[in-house]
Order: structure tokens, then C-alpha cells, then sequence
């Protein structure tokens, strides 16, 4: 399906080949020895931190994110107020001084609210991430290292997933697991909407760590290791993994904006999280009868959505540009 | 090139049998009552559940049932909703309306994407470049559903340029805004992925070739840069039309588009098994062949992968 | 000793008269600027070649063999190269001072340019019928039909086995030398009285060169082209060249005709350069090489760039830059102590 944002973003490959992130030899490698720096070669990775810390476009997002954990982490620090604590007599009531989001349909302090609604939000979107790029990152090494039909079958389950439109397989996988009405816990209902964007995307990061691998296995130090006498977990682990690991992180990055997005769009289409979960999708989904009258209810969840969403995306596109050797 | 489409056809078949079969145990075998919720809120009458259990073999194992369900597809026959409509008279009234909103919005994302992206890839750091960078960095960090909402309530509900909703017609022009809202995301993308070709491909040795030829600029960019830069964000464009076949129920669900993905939306909500089932089987093939129609054209456009 | 300058160019050159010569390079400067700083890439290069003689370009990398070619086509990278200062003469008019459509008019059918890698240089996407029909097309408007006649006769002339086959291939279809006859094909196509060729030959094997390096002999010959011949390959230079510039951080150290440059070289860098070629009859010795590096360009040491890897660098190597001196009537060199390599040898 095209319409939730990981569609699209998921299923184009980094633009930059993978390869070049499996570099060969340091960056200094080629100077004469006085000119090396002291200690050991900081290889790509290094020398993308370096990279990153003096740019701009990667603390702004950097920060706000930060604070967006912080939020997530102690809503505690930003509003005393109870989010779930709703006055009828307020209902929808605009922003004021004492209330400067406003008041939603029952009443609840929209502030506080959009406060405690980034924890459900990013909680869902680092765990499928994490989930996602464990599983999919497994199996695509798994594939790419072994090949044969190791990797025909491996391909071809992923192939499977893959065809599934996601926003289509995500309300089948809810609506047979957590119907509306069902009394699921919060923590129930938060794991379910995890596991289905998990199962839902695995495929992608399998491929982008299936072409990785595969890129870099016919690497001249690779085979040298190999002729050394090195395991292959060894193998796998020392001299693959660091070398694959450039693009799945840019991966990561952009993919947890895109699973706050996606958590929100399934919560609009009422089968992700729902009361008494407090979440951004889930404000924007109560406001959609109300845009007229009070366009607050809308503006301000969906402000708080777009501003996380596009700092992970931009996160991802500075460390996307630092890694690329390219670009040096 | 005819061994290559075979065995990706060979690939596609196990593939394809294994999403639908996915599909369908998670719609009728997850263990509970097949029944629950099918008829609505009322328990099923005996006599359907009689009718349907020898129809769709319910009382075998989940496989045989699903050989069962395939075969009559394979004749044709999608089946029947509880109420007795025909599955396949739903699915020919919908489709059309979602193959006219993907074809606006393939036709909206592909015309404003690449056309943004050759002007910032030929001349990038320009004012047009960051405004460009920009504006596409926020279009992939907004949900679809925001844009669809927000578009509509403006340019709709306040200031009456646009009917917030689609008449049941479906003409063209009026699919031109739930286009972009449903394309705005991959605009971003074509535009970004355009600009990059571009910009790579203009330090091409060949191009130089084309420079010392003595060819005039116009053509060397024309027909030289553009014809190479363009494979990338073509295949990009079908894979992408693939996915705006599979219908959308965000936009469609905003826009009041009477397109498939409402459709499954309503068969999923009001638990109509059997057809939330035979239009993923639709979607599924669709998708499938798009996917194997994009590699073929990649193999079209590069002359190099096609010996191979 | 006298500072004879390098005579009758410069006469004319400030008089402005038109000299008669097809092509000339007259006290070229390039600079790139970079982050880093402005690298000095070519400093005062000058050299001509005319119709029907072939001029070999030799240096190592980095020494603005190809930078000079690049900036006589006008295909230079702006930024971070820019032009600043001298001459480019084609027919005695000065191709810098000149509109960039009447540039370009001149590429393909005044001057001409391969390159060294074909597979990369043509485009991938187009048959090679297509590319070199297109210069037909384009330039001289012929039908479609015409410029594949055309076409097919152009591959038959680089010997191209089943040119008429063959036409609607593309490039990635074509073994190294074929491709490398094609860009020929193509460069030769709209008849041109220069052709460029830079390192033509270094991506092929051996016996594919000399292969190569034939048919553009027979090809110059036939068409009395000006050919110059861009290399680092004293091999491939000893059968092709009439005469050889030597070059050295952008500058040229040694002109010579072919005969006098391998029999007395005037340069120790030339001299270094023919010294370090292996010998069948040396069989058993430790090769001899140029101790040191090329000059970074961004910081070339003052006086004569190559003294710090001078066997016989003098003090007044470290502090004059040694101009170009007139040996002979074709001969050059820009060292203080030219006259005594050539008189003791």
C-alpha cells in the first residue's frame, strides 16, 4: 500500500551501494608513515562521528530528540497535570493562558495529553525498530553469508511478507488480534502493534543487510581471514557486521520516524493503540469530526507527530551523508 | 532474456501462494470460531453456517480449505459476501476508481518529482536546491493521513477550491488533490533520488565524451545525462505504481473514494472473511506482476543487464 | 650563458601575426582551486603541433599532461579548474578569448579527443551506431539512413570485423581494443585536423596496443592530421612520435625530436625517465628508479620543481626556476645545465 510512509521509504534501497561502505583499507593508510595518526585506524565509523559533530544538521535533530525521550521517558517534568482526567464542561475548549493547548472532546488538557502521548508514540517506534532491524538484520546475514538455498528460501519468505500491503496487513493482523472492544491491556495492545509493524517490515532491512553482506563477502580481507583460518562466526562478527553496518544504521534512523508515523496512521484507522493508551495518532484521530470548529485538537498532536518524525528522518540524512566516503 | 522471465515467473508462483495462504489463515484458521463476528453482530443463521461450512470445506484442515478457496479462484470465482453479493461484481465496481487515483498520482509525483529534481540535480546549491531539500524532508516526515486531512479541511472545507469529497463518478480532475496527497511521499522521494542520479551522473566520463564531441549542451543533458539518470527513478515510478494499485485505504477513506481500499477496509471492519480475503488475492497478483514488469523494464532501459 | 628564449613563437606571439601553425599552446596557466588551497597545475606550458606530425605529451601522473588536453578542448572542470593565464591557438586564433559556441563548433570537426578508458567514455545506454551516427545527425544534419552509411563505413576504417553486424551493439558487448577502435571511429568522424589522444593505449595489453597504436599512425598518416599523443609510456613513444615534450609540475623540462630524445636526453628528469627502463641485457640488476615523489602541486618547492630529486641539483637549482632554453632547432630544455648533458652525455 503507498499510502502510510513506510511504504515508500522502505522499499528503496539506500542509493548509495552498499559496498562502498565495506572500505578496504583506512582512510590514511596511504600516507607515509609519519603522517599517520598515532593509535589505531579509526576506520569509517570514527571518522563519521567526527564528521557528524560539527554539523549543525545533526544536533538540531540530535536535541530535539532528545528532549522527545526525555519526554517519553519523565512526562513527569513537563506537565503536573493528569492526561486522563477529563471535565465534560471543558470539552473542547481553545488554548488560553491556563491551558495552552486547549481542551479535547472530553475535556482532558490537550498539553498534557501531547505531553504523554510522545511515550506511546517513540516507545512503539524504537521497539519495532529495534525489533525490525534485529530479526530482519539477522536473517539477512544469515541469507547473504550462506547463500545457496539457504538464501533461495530465506528470499522467498521475505518475498512473502514482502507482498503483503502493509497498511492492509496490519489491520488484518489487528483486527484478528485485538479487535476494538477487546479489554487488552495497554501493554497487550502496545506489544501487538509492535509485533505487526515488526512482522510487516522485517523484509526490507533483511534485504538491505542480505545485499550488504553480500557486497562485502567477496572482499579481498575477507577471503584473507578466511585463508587465515578464522571461524565464520568470527568471521561474521569481526570483519562483516562493522562493515554492513553504515547503511542499516541510516536504515534505523529514518525507520523509527517512519513507525511514529505509521503507529499514528493506524491508530487514525482505529486499529492500533486506543484508549486509555495516550498517543499523538490517537489525538488525531479524535479530532478528525472537530477540525472545523477546533482546529487545536488537530494542530497541536499533529505538530508534536510531524516535528519527531522529521527530526529522526533528518538525523538519518546527516548520518546517511557522514558515512558516505563519497562525499569527503 | 526469455530464461530470465521464466525463472522469475517460477519465483513469483511459490511467493504468490504463500502470501494468500498467509492471508487467508489469518482472516478464517485462527483458532476460534470461524463464524464469530461474520454475520455481523447476530449469530450466523444455521443454515448459512451449513451452506458455507460444505462450501469453503470448513471442516477440514486449514490447507485443504485453502486448496479449496484456490481452486474456485483459479475458475474465477471469488464468492459471495454474507449478504449474497457477488465478490466479483464489489471488486469490478471498485478497481477502476483506484487504478484512475494511482494513475493521477503516479502522473502528479512523476511529473512535479522529476521535474524538481533535474533543475536542483543540474544546479544544486542553489536557493531552489535547499528549498527543494527541504520541502521534501517535511513531505516524507508527514504522514499521509495529516496530509490528506489538512489538505482537504483547507483547500476543501475553508476555502471551497476543491469538493472535500470525490463525487461517485470519480472524474479525473477532482482526483488531481487526493493524488498528491496520496503521492506526496514518493514525490519527495523521485525528487531526492532524480536529483542524486542526476548530480552523479553529470561527473560521468561519457558525458564528457559527449561535451568533446562538440554536441550542443541542450542534447548532451537531453538525451545523454537524462536517458542514464532516468533508469533508477523510472524503475522507482513502477514499483511505486505497483503499490498505488494495492488502492489506499487512507486516502480513499479521507476523499470518499468508492476504490478497493475502502472496500477491504469495510469487509475488514464489518468481518467479511471472504472478501477481504479474494481482494488481497487481487492486490497480491498485482503486485507480483508489477514487481516482474519492473525488473523487465530495467532490463529494457540497461542495455548491460540484459545479457546476463 | 645567454637566455636564448624559445625564438620564433614568441616573436610572433607579440606582434600578434598569426604564426601558420594548426595548433598551439602558448604559456598555458591552470590553476584548481580547493578547499585545501590553489594547487598549480599547469605553469607556463607551451608547445604547437602541426598537420601531419604527431607530438607525444610524456609525465607521470599529476604532471598536467591531461589538464592541458582538457583545457585545449574546453572540457576543463569549472570549478574547481580555472584558466589563468596564456593562449590556446587553433588556425593562429585564440580559442579562450572565444564565444563558447564557437567553441564547441570546433570540437569534432577542428580538434578532436579519445580518451583512455572506452568503457566508461562512451555511454552505456546507446549503441555504438547511435553514437557515432550521432555526430552525423547532429552536426552535419544527414537522414538517418545516410549517417548509418556513414557510420558503417567509419568502423570499417578502424577495422572493425563485421562493421554492418556490429553497428547495433553497445559498448559493454566490444573487447577492450574494439571499443577503444570505436572511440576512434568516433573522434574521426566529422574529419578533424587534430586528434588528441590521452593515454589511448594504458588500459590495454600489449599486444592490443600496438595494434592501436598502428592504426592511428595509418589513420594520420592518411588524413595528415596533428596528432598528439598523451603518455606515460616511453615504449608506445619511441615508434609513434616526430617529437616529444616532456613534462614535469605543469611545466615542460625537455622538447626534443624523437631521435634526439632517446639518443641524448638535455633533462634529468628525461634522463632519469630512460634510465629506469629495464634492459634485456641488465638481466640481474637492481632496476633503477627516480628516488622521491612528484611535488605536491599545492606547495611546489621554490626554483626547479624536480631539484629535490636531482641527482645533480646545485644551489642555484633551489633558488632560480630554470626557463626554457633553446638547444637547437628542435630542441629545448629547462635546466641550468642543459648544454653540459647534452655536450658530455
Amino acid at each position: 500500500m503507498s499510502d502510510p510512509t513506510i511504504g515508500s521509504m522502505v522499499t528503496t534501497p539506500p542509493a548509495e551501494d552498499p559496498a562502498v561502505a565495506g572500505g578496504t583499507a583506512p582512510p590514511d593508510a596511504g600516507l607515509p608513515a609519519g603522517k599517520q595518526r598515532q593509535g589505531k585506524p579509526r576506520g569509517l565509523l570514527g571518522d563519521a562521528w567526527l564528521d557528524l559533530r560539527r554539523r549543525p544538521m545533526f544536533w538540531i535533530p540530535a536535541v530535539l530528540i532528545l528532549i522527545f525521550v526525555v519526554m517519553a521517558a519523565v512526562p513527569q517534568l513537563f506537565t503536573h497535570t493528569d492526561p486522563t482526567q477529563g471535565l465534560l464542561e471543558r470539552s473542547r475548549v481553545a488554548p488560553s493562558g491556563s491551558a495552552w493547548f486547549g481542551y479535547d472532546v472530553q475535556g482532558q488538557d490537550v498539553y498534557a495529553r501531547v505531553i504523554y502521548g510522545a511515550r506511546a508514540s517513540i516507545v512503539v517506534a524504537v521497539l519495532s525498530t529495534i525489533g525490525t532491524v534485529l530479526i530482519g538484520g539477522a536473517i539477512g546475514i544469515l541469507a547473504g553469508f550462506r547463500g545457496g538455498w539457504v538464501d533461495a528460501v530465506l528470499s522467498r519468505i521475505a518475498d512473502i511478507f514482502f507482498g503483503l500491503p502493509f497498511v492492509l496487513g496490519a489491520i488484518v493482523i489487528l483486527f484478528t488480534f485485538n479487535k476494538p472492544g477487546s479489554s487488552n491491556s495497554t501493554f497487550k495492545i502496545m506489544m501487538l502493534v509492535i509485533v505487526s509493524l515488526v512482522v510487516l517490515t522485517w523484509p526490507v532491512s533483511m534485504r538491505i543487510m542480505r545485499s550488504s553482506v553480500l557486497a562485502t563477502k567477496e572482499a579481498d580481507y575477507i577471503v584473507a581471514a578466511r585463508a587465515l583460518g578464522a571461524s565464520s562466526a568470527r568471521i561474521v562478527f569481526k570483519h562483516l557486521l562493522p562493515n554492513c553496518l553504515a547503511p542499516l544504521l541510516v536504515y534505523s534512523t529514518i525507520l523509527i520516524g517512519s513507525f511514529i508515523g505509521a503507529e499514528a496512521t493506524l491508530s487514525f484507522l482505529g486499529v492500533g493503540l486506543h484508549s486509555p493508551v495516550v498517543s499523538w495518532g490517537i489525538m488525531i484521530s479524535e479530532s478528525q469530526n472537530y477540525i472545523r470548529v477546533s482546529p487545536h485538537l488537530l494542530l497541536f498532536p499533529a505538530t508534536f507527530l510531524v516535528i519527531a518524525v522529521l527530526s529522526f528522518v533528518m538525523l538519518g540524512e546527516a548520518v546517511r551523508e557522514a558515512l558516505d566516503p563519497k562525499l569527503r | 532474456m526469455g530464461r530470465y522471465v521464466v525463472r522469475r515467473l517460477l519465483q513469483l508462483i511459490p511467493v504468490f501462494f504463500g502470501t494468500t495462504f498467509l492471508i487467508y489463515w489469518l482472516v478464517w484458521a485462527v483458532p476460534g470460531d470461524p463464524f464469530a463476528g461474520k454475520c455481523g453482530e447476530r449469530r450466523c443463521p444455521d443454515s448459512y453456517i451449513a451452506f458455507m461450512t460444505e462450501k469453503y470445506h470448513l471442516d477440514e484442515n486449514v490447507f485443504l480449505q485453502y486448496l479449496h478457496y484456490m481452486q474456485n479462484l483459479l475458475r474465477g470465482d471469488f464468492g459471495q459476501t454474507f449478504g449474497g453479493r457477488s465478490i466479483n461484481d464489489l471488486i469490478a465496481a471498485a478497481y477502476p476508481n483506484t487504478l484512475k487515483l494511482a494513475l493521477v498520482a503516479l502522473a502528479v509525483e512523476g511529473i512535479i518529482g522529476i521535474t524538481a529534481g533535474v533543475l536542483t540535480g543540474l544546479r544544486r546549491n542553489g536557493f531552489m536546491d535547499n528549498l527543494v531539500l527541504v520541502s521534501t524532508l517535511f513531505l516524507i516526515a508527514l504522514p499521509t493521513f495529516v496530509t490528506g486531512f489538512v489538505l482537504q479541511f483547507l483547500l476543501g472545507t475553508k476555502w471551497h477550491i476543491i469538493n472535500p469529497t470525490v463525487s461517485s463518478d470519480v472524474p479525473f480532475n477532482e482526483l488531481i488533490v487526493p493524488g498528491f496527497v496520496l503521492g506526496s511521499t514518493s514525490m519527495a522521494y523521485i525528487a531526492r533520488l532524480t536529483r542524486t542520479s542526476i548530480a552523479e551522473n553529470r561527473r560521468g566520463d561519457y558525458v564528457r565524451t559527449a561535451i568533446a564531441k562538440g554536441l550542443p549542451m541542450r542534447r548532451v543533458v537531453g538525451v545523454h545525462l537524462l536517458r542514464n539518470s532516468m533508469i533508477p527513478v523510472l524503475t522507482f515510478l513502477g514499483t511505486d505504481l505497483g503499490g498505488l494499485m494495492g488502492g489506499s485505504i487512507v486516502t480513499e477513506g479521507i476523499f470518499n473514494i468508492n476504490g478497493i481500499g475502502r472496500e477491504v477496509y469495510r469487509a475488514i471492519v464489518t468481518k467479511e472473511g471472504a472478501t477481504v480475503v479474494s481482494i488481497v488475492v487481487i492486490l497480491v497478483l498485482v503486485y507480483l506482476i508489477m514487481n516482474l514488469v519492473v525488473d523487465l523494464l530495467y532490463a529494457a532501459l540497461d542495455p548491460r543487464i540484459r545479457y546476463e | 650563458m645567454s637566455d636564448i628564449l624559445v625564438s620564433e613563437q614568441s616573436a610572433s606571439d607579440a606582434s600578434g601575426r598569426p604564426t601558420g601553425r594548426l595548433l598551439e599552446v602558448d604559456d598555458l596557466r591552470v590553476e584548481f582551486r580547493t578547499r585545501d588551497g590553489v594547487a598549480k597545475v599547469i605553469n607556463g606550458v607551451t608547445y604547437h603541433v602541426d598537420a601531419g606530425e604527431t607530438l607525444a605529451v610524456l609525465g607521470e601522473s599529476g604532471s598536467g599532461k591531461s589538464v592541458t588536453a582538457q583545457t585545449i578542448m574546453g572540457i576543463l572542470d569549472t570549478p574547481p579548474g580555472y584558466v589563468t593565464g596564456g593562449q590556446v591557438r587553433f588556425h593562429g586564433r585564440d580559442m579562450l578569448a572565444m564565444s563558447s559556441e564557437q567553441r564547441r563548433r570546433i570540437r569534432g570537426e577542428g580538434i578532436a579527443m579519445i580518451f583512455q578508458d572506452a568503457l566508461s567514455a562512451l555511454n552505456p545506454v546507446f549503441t555504438v551506431g547511435f553514437q557515432i551516427g550521432e555526430q552525423f545527425r547532429i552536426r552535419r544534419g544527414m537522414s538517418r539512413a545516410d549517417a548509418k552509411k556513414r557510420t558503417i563505413e567509419m568502423l570499417d576504417l578502424v577495422q572493425i570485423p563485421n562493421a554492418k553486424g556490429r553497428v547495433n551493439n553497445y559498448p559493454h558487448q566490444f573487447s577492450g581494443g574494439m571499443r577503444q577502435r570505436v572511440m576512434i571511429a568516433m573522434s574521426l568522424a566529422l574529419d578533424p585536423e587534430v586528434l588528441i589522444a590521452d593515454e589511448p593505449t594504458t588500459a590495454l595489453d600489449v599486444t592490443v596496443q600496438a595494434q592501436i597504436m598502428d592504426l592511428l599512425a595509418e589513420l594520420q598518416r592518411e588524413r595528415r592530421m596533428g596528432l598528439i599523443l598523451i603518455t606515460h609510456d616511453l615504449g608506445v613513444v619511441a615508434d609513434v612520435a616526430d617529437r616529444i615534450a616532456v613534462m614535469y609540475a605543469g611545466r615542460i623540462v625537455e622538447e626534443a625530436n624523437v631521435h634526439e630524445l632517446y639518443a641524448k636526453p638535455a633533462h634529468p628528469y628525461t634522463l632519469g625517465l630512460l634510465d629506469s627502463i629495464p634492459r634485456i641485457d641488465e638481466k640481474g640488476q637492481q632496476l633503477r628508479t627516480i628516488k622521491g615523489l612528484p611535488p605536491s602541486l599545492l606547495n611546489i618547492p621554490p626554483g626547479c620543481p624536480f631539484n629535490p630529486r636531482c641527482p645533480m641539483a646545485q644551489p642555484i637549482c633551489r633558488e632560480k626556476v630554470p626557463p626554457l632554453l633553446q638547444l637547437g632547432p628542435t630542441r629545448a630544455s629547462a635546466c641550468h645545465f642543459a648544454e653540459e648533458l647534452v655536450n658530455n652525455g
